[in-house]
């Protein structure tokens, strides 16, 4: 490290999705770049994201929703960020505790983990319980402004389930999620790996679905950074940003993983086994279910391909309408306007310039019903994009938000 | 009209922290203080105890169901203004540099709430001072037993006397540019090797 160094100071919650920091700082992709990088570990999004907006953090592991908030100015502590990168795509699942699954275990043959087959099953369990007079299921999201929240919500009212009337879904960090099941406290989750895996391998939990069953390829974590740093640091921001697409590069190597799951498993990083952080890593999911044992899912968390790094408008749009639709804020053509330009696709570009990789066209938001990988626009016409339908088949066309929000409305009703 | 009408909770996992903070808001004039520790629950207690100002700490992981609480709650009245006021950014960043975070009910007066947070952050840093004062005790205890345990070792083994044995550990130190205490303990581990 040379004295000329920068320091950023960048937080995290530990999932396997903040690899691309840990892995930046560890494997000296960050210091290749002359960036001193400071992690730091914190529990509640809450935390983190105050500790980012009073700038004890330079940068941090964000929900891709809580950027959303932020430009519609939700937060009662201005959170003035940029997103120059998203951090991965998928990564989640659906867990639910084995002892509510007992309750209602299918006669025999394997389970489907497709979307819509879970939510009949759950819909039908929940009418069960219903009708028995016990409790409404508790669901476990990670905070109000997460992937998790909207996904689960989009799934359980695309099944026939009200999350608000059948269900009562409660916020908790995620590595409180596997003892809240155990303990009785919640009766499912949805969460980043790997602690869906740490329940499902201690035997408290069986999976429900996938993120990528709800939406394929979708959003979670970007990276925010605090607007003054970017424009300020121009120079430190864009090497930290090459070293997040070379760690991103590394993550994804098959070669790697063994030597990746080991770091993260640092008492100081993620400080789960390896055992429990291969499956989010590798795709092959342990189930907790005799029949399938294993869910093969080689997209499951994609931290490169498929443009998994490019923040896109349609993405933040998306997670936005989802806000509109469950009253956590107005429609609004100046929201849109924010929201949209919050992304900062510019700014990865100019920091990888000197990588010359191929990055898509930002004009592709339309979220597709096809189950086709599209080449990527761009001057070097390498890699792909999507497949990112929803479970429904449902597009939506960032351009038509309104009209998509009211379609749900009406399909809720 | 006096401070003692403001319900005040103080939730806190660190119930010397909490007692701390409360005695501090009793000694200002804050009567009505109540102290939680365990957070099993803590949106139930909040909507039926019903206080004008939680006090929690940052590292606290029920930060997020509190604010989801607070968003839906209907036991009190959005909007819920958190810290001192939006206005007062540097109380905020104060706030949160000291590990403190609070949850407010909106309608509070600034010049009511902020005495609270003041007293409330000088507490959080006089812990965390009064913590890393005994770590610093603790290490230096440590320090000194593993200095002691080398000493006799070498006294034992190579006939010195005490403060020969103390000069060789100190000059060894100095040349290799480390802690007595490190050299200390390598001389502990290599002798414990020997024994073998």
């Amino acid at each position: 490290m040379t004295s000329k160094a920068t320091h950023i100071q960048a937080g995290y919650i530990a999932l396997n999705d903040a690899a691309p920091l840990i892995i930046a700082r560890e494997c000296g992709f960050a210091e290749a770049e002359g960036i001193d990088l400071h992690l730091h570990k914190e529990t509640s999004w809450a935390t983190l994201r105050d500790k980012l907006a009073i700038g004890l953090f330079d940068v941090a592991h964000l929900l891709a929703p809580i950027s959303v908030a932020a430009s519609c100015k939700l937060f009662p502590l201005p959170l003035d960020i940029v997103v120059p990168m998203a951090l991965g795509l998928g990564g989640n699942m659906v867990t639910m505790a084995r002892s509510i699954w007992d309750g209602h275990a299918p006669a025999s043959g394997p389970v489907s983990f497709d979307a819509g087959a879970a939510g009949a099953r759950l819909k039908a369990m929940i009418e069960d319980r219903r009708a028995r007079g016990n409790p409404k299921l508790r669901l476990g999201a990670v905070h109000p402004y997460s992937a998790h929240n909207y996904e689960l919500r989009y799934w359980l009212a695309g099944c026939g389930i009200d999350p608000d009337q059948d269900t009562d879904i409660v916020f908790l960090p995620p590595s409180t999620m596997p003892d809240a099941l155990r303990s009785g406290a919640l009766d499912a989750f949805c969460v980043g790996e790997p602690w869906n895996s740490a329940a499902i391998l201690d035997g408290d939990g069986v999976l429900l679905t996938t993120k990528g069953h709800i939406w394929q390829n979708s959003p979670d974590k970007v990276l925010g950074v605090r607007r003054s740093f970017a424009l300020d640091q121009q120079e430190a921001h864009y090497a930290l940003l090459r070293a997040l697409y070379k760690a991103a590069e590394w993550i994804e190597s098959p070669a790697n993983k063994e030597e990746l799951c080991r770091i993260l498993s640092a008492p100081g990083y993620i400080g789960l086994s390896e055992t429990r952080l291969k499956p989010g890593f590798n795709g092959a999911i342990e189930t907790g279910l005799a029949d399938p044992e294993r869910l093969n899912m080689p997209d499951f968390y994609l931290p490169l391909s498929r443009a998994a790094l490019f923040p896109k408008e349609s993405h933040a749009l998306w997670f936005y309408s989802q806000m509109v639709r469950w009253g956590h804020v107005e429609l609004s053509d100046d929201h849109i306007a924010r929201v949209r330009a919050s992304c900062h696709p510019e700014m990865l570009r100019a920091a990888l310039a000197p990588l010359d990789i191929a990055l898509p066209d930002t004009q592709q938001d339309i979220l597709s019903a096809q189950d086709i990988q599209s080449p990527i626009a761009s001057d070097q016409g390498l890699g792909s994009l999507g497949p990112d339908v929803f479970f429904d088949r449902i597009p939506f066309d960032p351009d038509a938000l309104a009209a998509y929000v009211a379609g749900q409305r009406v399909g809720k009703n | 009209m006096s401070p003692s009408d403001l319900k005040i909770l103080v939730a806190d996992e660190n119930r010397t922290r909490a007692s701390i903070i409360k005695l501090g808001l009793i000694e200002s004039g804050y009567l009505n203080v109540e102290i939680v520790d365990s957070f099993s629950g803590l949106a139930l207690l909040v909507q039926t105890s019903q206080p004008d100002v939680i006090i929690v700490d940052l590292e606290n992981p029920q930060r997020d169901t509190l604010e989801a609480f607070f968003a839906l709650s209907r036991a009190i009245k959005r909007p819920i203004a958190m810290f001192v006021d939006q206005s007062d950014l540097s109380a905020m960043e104060e706030a949160i540099d000291a590990g403190v975070s609070a949850y407010v009910v909106d309608g509070l007066k600034k010049d009511r709430i902020r005495p609270i947070m003041e007293m409330a952050i000088a507490r959080f840093r006089a812990f965390s001072r009064m913590e890393d004062e005994l770590f610093e005790a603790k290490s230096q205890l440590k320090d000194q037993s593993v200095v002691t345990k080398a000493k006799e070792i070498l006294m034992d083994r190579k006939g010195l006397s005490e403060s020969e044995a103390h000069r060789q550990i100190r000059t060894t130190a100095m040349n290799k540019q480390k802690k007595m205490s490190e050299i200390a303990s390598s001389i502990v581990l290599a002798a414990e090797a020997m024994d073998l």
